[in-house]
């Protein structure tokens, strides 16, 4: 894929959740890298994994969920057999988490400044004053006017809007290398969706920052992923460069997704969409998860399960991409 | 405040006649007639009610028909060892409540969460009585180092005693706060824990976890900060409700207080006294209640730019 050693490298990492009798595994070996100042995105439907995939690199799996994986590592370190104290001083140093609802991500009981602060300390060896010229060298950067009485404001004095810009701007107190954004945008509306992607992608090209970006909403992967990656009832079914994958979708899963995006200007007929529903995580199977709701599923998808191949430039689990492209 | 004024009067209209009470076997039909008239007691309920209104306005709560002492007096010279038991259990159910609520949600799934859990069934389920006398056996009958009753030495300042400054007024003290605070303390807990568990459950919780902040930090700055607004309403509310329950402690250990005095008024009939210490304490849950919700101002800033009006 890379030449270069990539920021993020994951190998067959796999989230469980032990049960009183079983054992539910809602990721299934999924292996990625995320290059330098790459955007990656996650795509895919409610459940298939993919918040789950991004919170297990940085350790936020809790009890009775559990990780395995062949390694994970950062920069080349190895992150996914820490304790939990090695795993903390990652989390908000080396990676930044920034979660899907800011209205409920900042503790309603503490200032701006007092969080900011707060986080600065315990990343950065700062005094008080250093750490709070710092936080409004942060807020300015997020683009929030009047930084200093922002300091001093509680979070329920902010709009949604500008409570996503304190939380990109708590992520990125310790600058970090990399920014796990677990669907950024959805609880905020559209014009402000822009504005948010538009602001992460510019800390990414300032800062030579890697992003992984959860979302559901190919529209955004469209706009701002360099790479995308496509989940499926928890695992990865296709992995390529953004364009491709918009363009030319190997999956019959993302062509599907493809199919459900509006597009403006044409006209109006009524939007494709994937007939049923993903299997449950639990769901045991032989072949493709996907084969029961595939119109193009052959005998051996549902005996037989597909892994990632290459096809052309993207990376498919599927044996009619597979076989059709040669064929 | 005038509503249970109300409820006090009529309620008390039907305890009995406090006339039988007060005079003797050998006392005269007419002594009774007299008596009766002296007291107001053949005047119609309203009249009774509205006198009896006005006199509390104007700060009057009237004479004992026992003691003949005016009730206010005998009140007030009781409150103090009354609302310094309440005090200390208060104290000591806040004092090892929230710590154990903490310690309680924190091992949840442990052992020691197990115990705590255990526990506060144990004491949410044992009434007070039981509680005390247990106690008094113990710490009184079986290892004697505590006094069962009474409330010690106590050293007068003003009009007010106070059983703080002798060493057996401490000492008489801990057995009635333990007793009446238990089972504060178990609400107090059970709260505590829960408030806390669902604290922790919390997106910002998460965030904060997420942002690498240490974990004693989250659990001890921002949970437990965002988990006290409702144990402090519960236990403001429930300090009223330890000034009720004292009557039960008071009676066991025959502390000196307003409830015990109350208990003795019931038994002779003394509807002045009955009365009057109903108004006093509905006069306490609302002054608390006052604090509390002062506190909740001071405690949660959203509540202050409520006030301002809502910012932009």
């Amino acid at each position: 894929m890379m030449t270069e050693t990539p920021i993020l490298s994951v190998r067959d990492l796999s989230v469980s959740f032990a049960q009183f009798d079983r054992t539910i595994s809602a990721v299934h070996t999924a292996s990625f890298d995320v290059a330098r100042g790459e955007v990656l995105g996650i795509v895919g439907e409610s459940g298939a994994g993919k918040s789950l995939t991004s919170m297990a690199i940085v350790g936020l799996i809790p009890p009775p969920g559990y990780i395995e994986a062949t390694s994970i590592t950062l920069e080349g370190r190895p992150i996914h057999n820490l304790g939990p104290k090695e795993i903390r001083s990652v989390r908000g140093r080396d990676i930044g988490v920034i979660f899907q609802d800011p209205l409920t991500s900042l503790d309603p009981l503490f200032t701006i400044g007092d969080q900011l602060i707060e986080t600065i300390c315990t990343h950065l060896p700062l005094t008080v004053p250093e750490a709070r010229s710092r936080a409004i060298d942060l807020l300015i950067e997020v683009g929030i006017p009047a930084p200093e009485q922002r300091l001093q404001s509680y979070p329920h004095e902010l709009s949604g809007g500008m409570r996503q810009r304190v939380v990109i701007a708590l992520a990125l107190c310790a600058e970090p290398k990399l920014v796990i954004a677990d669907e950024p945008t959805t609880a905020l509306d559209v014009s402000i969706q822009a504005q948010i992607i538009a602001l992460l992608l510019r800390l990414c090209r300032e800062r030579g920052m890697s992003i992984i970006l959860v979302t559901h909403d190919m529209g955004v992967i469209a706009e701002a992923a360099d790479r995308v990656a496509v989940m499926y009832a928890g695992r990865i079914v296709e992995v390529g460069k953004t364009r491709q994958v918009v363009k030319n979708a190997r999956h019959p899963y993302t062509r599907g997704l493809m199919g459900a995006i509006p597009k403006i200007g044409q006209p109006r007929t009524k939007l494709a969409q994937i007939s049923g529903s993903m299997p449950r995580p639990g769901t045991e199977f032989e072949g493709c998860a996907f084969a029961e709701r595939c119109a193009v599923a052959e005998a051996k998808c549902r005996s037989l399960r597909p892994q990632l191949l290459t096809v052309d430039d993207s990376y498919v689990a599927c044996h009619v991409a597979a076989s059709g492209v040669g064929a | 405040m005038t509503a249970v004024g109300a409820i006090a009067f009529v309620l008390f209209h039907y305890v009995g006649d406090p006339v039988e009470m007060m005079v003797g076997v050998e006392d005269s039909a007419e002594m009774r007639v007299e008596l009766r008239e002296r007291l107001g007691l053949n005047d119609p309920a309203p009249v009774q009610f509205i006198r009896f209104i006005g006199d509390v306005a104007t700060g009057n709560l009237g004479v004992s028909y026992r003691t003949r002492q005016p009730v206010a007096e005998l009140i007030f010279s009781r409150l103090p060892a009354t609302l310094e038991l309440v005090f200390c259990a208060t104290i000591f159910a806040l004092g090892t409540g929230i710590p154990l609520g903490v310690a309680a949600a924190l091992y949840r799934g442990r052992w020691t969460g197990y115990l705590a859990d255990l526990t506060t069934l144990v004491g949410i389920s044992m009434p007070t009585f039981m509680t005390g006398t247990l106690l008094i056996f113990l710490f009184a009958v079986t290892f004697p180092i505590l006094p069962s009753f009474g409330r010690g030495e106590v050293v007068k300042i003003g009009w007010w005693t106070t059983g703080f400054l002798t060493v057996s007024g401490l000492k008489s003290l801990i057995l009635p706060s333990v007793t009446l605070g238990l089972f504060q303390l178990t609400m107090i807990m059970r709260l505590m824990r829960g408030e806390m568990l669902e604290t922790l459950r919390s997106d910002f919780i998460k965030f904060q976890h997420a942002r690498g902040l240490s974990t004693r930090r989250i659990h001890f700055r921002h949970a437990l900060r965002n988990s006290l607004m409702p144990v402090i309403t519960v236990s403001g509310m429930q300090f009223g409700a330890l000034l009720a329950f004292s009557i039960v402690t008071e009676s066991v250990f025959q502390w000196p207080g307003v409830g015990l005095l109350f208990v003795q008024s019931v038994n002779n009939v003394d509807v002045p006294v009955m009365a009057a210490y109903l108004m006093i304490v509905a006069a306490f849950f609302v002054t608390i209640n006052l604090v509390v919700d002062l506190l909740y101002y001071y405690i949660d800033p959203r509540l202050k730019s409520g006030l301002q009006g809502r910012r932009a």
